[in-house]
């Protein structure tokens, strides 16, 4: 089987517009969620959220016109410098993922500007991909998944390399969907910590250019697997299952075993049942001791962002041999120890495991291992 | 080569199974539709009375063409062109007016198109390899590919891909079985030819 490389990213996140500018904020334990009024029936709410006018300078120092969707925009600056760098050939996949897209059109009856399919094809055309984009909505798993697909798609063959692009905004339809669930935490989320009250939800774009060819520094996706949990469309399961046979089915892809992994960037959305049952998971797996950080707390939730915005932060990691903390944990707060990590560290690390987990039961665990 | 083994086809009202005639239902709206070939099939599933229109749709769809497969290792490939839109537009509704402003966690669950995929796991118990894809129409040459990449590299024994469609009362499923043994071949213009294209 064909081996596949990230090569470069770039994360567009209220805590800076470059991935180096957001492992430097991460790596000196900034946050982005404040407090903030999105919607009069809402209250205040913990999110993070972009600054208007340095979003506008972005866009304007990149040249996006103005007769786009904030979104649209924000897809187009995150792959941009990716494509200024290297634009895509004849067997070049765009792959595009969001939850939502430009659902804020909906509240102005506005149906056809939220049809993900469309915002897709814009992105695709403003970069002139000769080929047709992938394009997922599968949760909160949505931006890993997207990066396991991508990766597959080379391995068979089809493409040569791929682009990836994850995004979300915040918006009165998703917040008031979770504060409907009681999800919703009432300061800045302290994933897997004992006082943790919920999701904060934040928005960004991420993007990752993938492909075959091998560097001094590539980082390889050595595995990548996606197991439904089967067993409830809103709650985390109690046994883990999902994610457990995910982690193991990427291990034996890779044909490593549990005390290979160095490093675990978990999903962690300071929800009391998604967190228990990571916690769950892991300890199945064998990956209790294993150092482990939720970037949720830098970031909040970020929908179909996060999971390719983590995991990009954590290839950072693998390349400066440094493990990034989990951001508001002090005291553990799940039944079963997992090592989450309250402070950075400096070690050798050659494989992490990123996971992920969301509505409709779905999971994805995808590893990457220094080459 | 692998082959698709069954196909089913839902469109007004009316529902083939491999080609054939397999049930008719009065033209109705689509959850009373919904609920006259749920009653047909004979099944007790109560939790399908809270599925919103696109989950009725994809549990319906699935569950003719899964017959007898319980547990066994499918993955589910689902795609469509507006995923949730049909249940967006509720929840819009719900939070549209200032006045009136009730966001429902009961229809807010189903604002992601992938829940239908989490619908038919838990029926099925499929802990198994999924995705939802979005795209304008469906993306034949795509997921035959990937069909066959996830049974041959062994992440999948077989593979159930569905097209969906669902909009006030506009209704679509096109699903096939994607398998080692079977009587069509999978290739694109037998997949084209379920999919009416």
């Amino acid at each position: 089987m064909k081996k596949v490389y990230l090569q470069d990213s770039n994360i567009l996140s209220p805590l800076g517009f470059t991935t180096a500018a957001n492992f430097d904020a991460v790596f000196a334990g900034e946050t982005s969620i404040k407090e903030h009024s999105i919607h009069s029936k809402l209250g205040n709410s913990y999110v993070s959220i972009f600054d208007q006018d340095r979003l506008a300078n972005l866009f304007n120092q990149l040249g996006i016109s103005n007769d786009s969707s904030r979104i649209e925009k924000l897809a187009i600056a995150a792959l941009k410098p990716l494509i200024d760098k290297k634009a895509p050939g004849r067997k070049s996949l765009l792959v595009v993922t969001t939850t939502k897209g430009n659902i804020k059109a909906l509240a102005d009856s506005d149906e056809l500007n939220t049809y993900i399919p469309s915002l897709a094809k814009h992105i695709s055309n403003y970069f002139g991909f000769v080929t047709e984009p992938l394009t997922l909505s599968n949760a909160c798993v949505s931006g890993l998944m997207a990066l396991s697909l991508a990766k597959r798609y080379i391995q068979m063959g089809m493409f040569d390399d791929a682009y990836i692009v994850a995004f979300d905004e915040v918006s009165t339809f998703v917040q008031s969907g979770f504060q409907s669930f009681q999800a919703i935490s009432t300061e800045a989320c302290r994933p897997y910590d004992a006082l943790r009250k919920g999701v904060s939800l934040g928005e960004a774009a991420t993007a990752c250019y993938i492909s075959t060819e091998k560097n001094s520094d590539s980082i390889q996706i050595a595995a990548d697997s996606s197991i439904n949990d089967a067993n409830h469309i809103s709650g985390p399961s109690r046994t883990g299952e999902g994610l457990f046979l995910s982690i193991q089915k990427a291990m034996q892809e890779a044909d490593i075993s549990a005390d290979e992994i160095d490093y675990i960037v978990g999903h962690g959305t300071a929800t009391l049942y998604n967190d228990e049952m990571e916690a769950i998971a892991f300890n199945r797996a064998g990956l209790r001791n294993t150092p482990l950080a939720s970037y949720k707390g830098n970031y909040g939730h970020t929908l179909a962002a996060s999971g390719l915005l983590e995991c990009i932060l954590m290839a950072t990691c693998l390349r400066k041999d440094t493990l990034l903390a989990s951001k508001g944990f002090e005291t553990l707060g799940t039944s079963e120890y997992i090592n989450v990590l309250v402070n950075n560290m400096q070690a050798p690390i050659r494989t992490a495991l990123k996971t992920a987990s969301g509505f409709g039961g779905s999971n994805t665990a995808l590893l990457l291992m220094k080459s | 080569m692998h082959f698709i083994s069954n196909s089913i086809v839902i469109r007004q009202a009316t529902v083939s199974v491999n080609g054939a005639p397999y049930f008719k239902g009065q033209p109705s709206e689509f959850k009373d539709f919904a609920k006259e070939l749920y009653q047909h099939l004979g099944i007790t599933y109560p939790k399908f009375y809270k599925m919103d229109n696109l989950c009725k749709l994809a549990f319906l769809a699935s569950e003719i063409v899964l017959k007898d497969q319980d547990g066994e290792d499918i993955a589910l490939i689902f795609s469509s062109k507006e995923g949730s839109l049909d249940t967006d537009i509720q929840h819009q509704g719900h939070i549209q007016d200032e006045n009136s402003f009730y966001p429902s966690p009961a229809t807010f669950v189903y604002t992601l198109p992938n829940i239908c995929i989490g619908e038919v796991s838990i029926r099925h118990q499929l802990k198994t390899e999924s995705m939802f894809l979005l795209a304008e129409a469906y993306q034949t040459a795509y997921i035959q590919a990937y069909s066959d990449f996830l049974i041959e590299s062994g992440k999948a024994k077989k593979v159930l891909c569905g097209w969906l469609r669902m909009l006030k009362d506009d209704y679509v499923a096109q699903f096939y079985l994607v398998e080692k043994q079977g009587n069509i071949a999978h290739q694109i213009n037998n997949i084209e030819q379920i999919l009416n294209k």
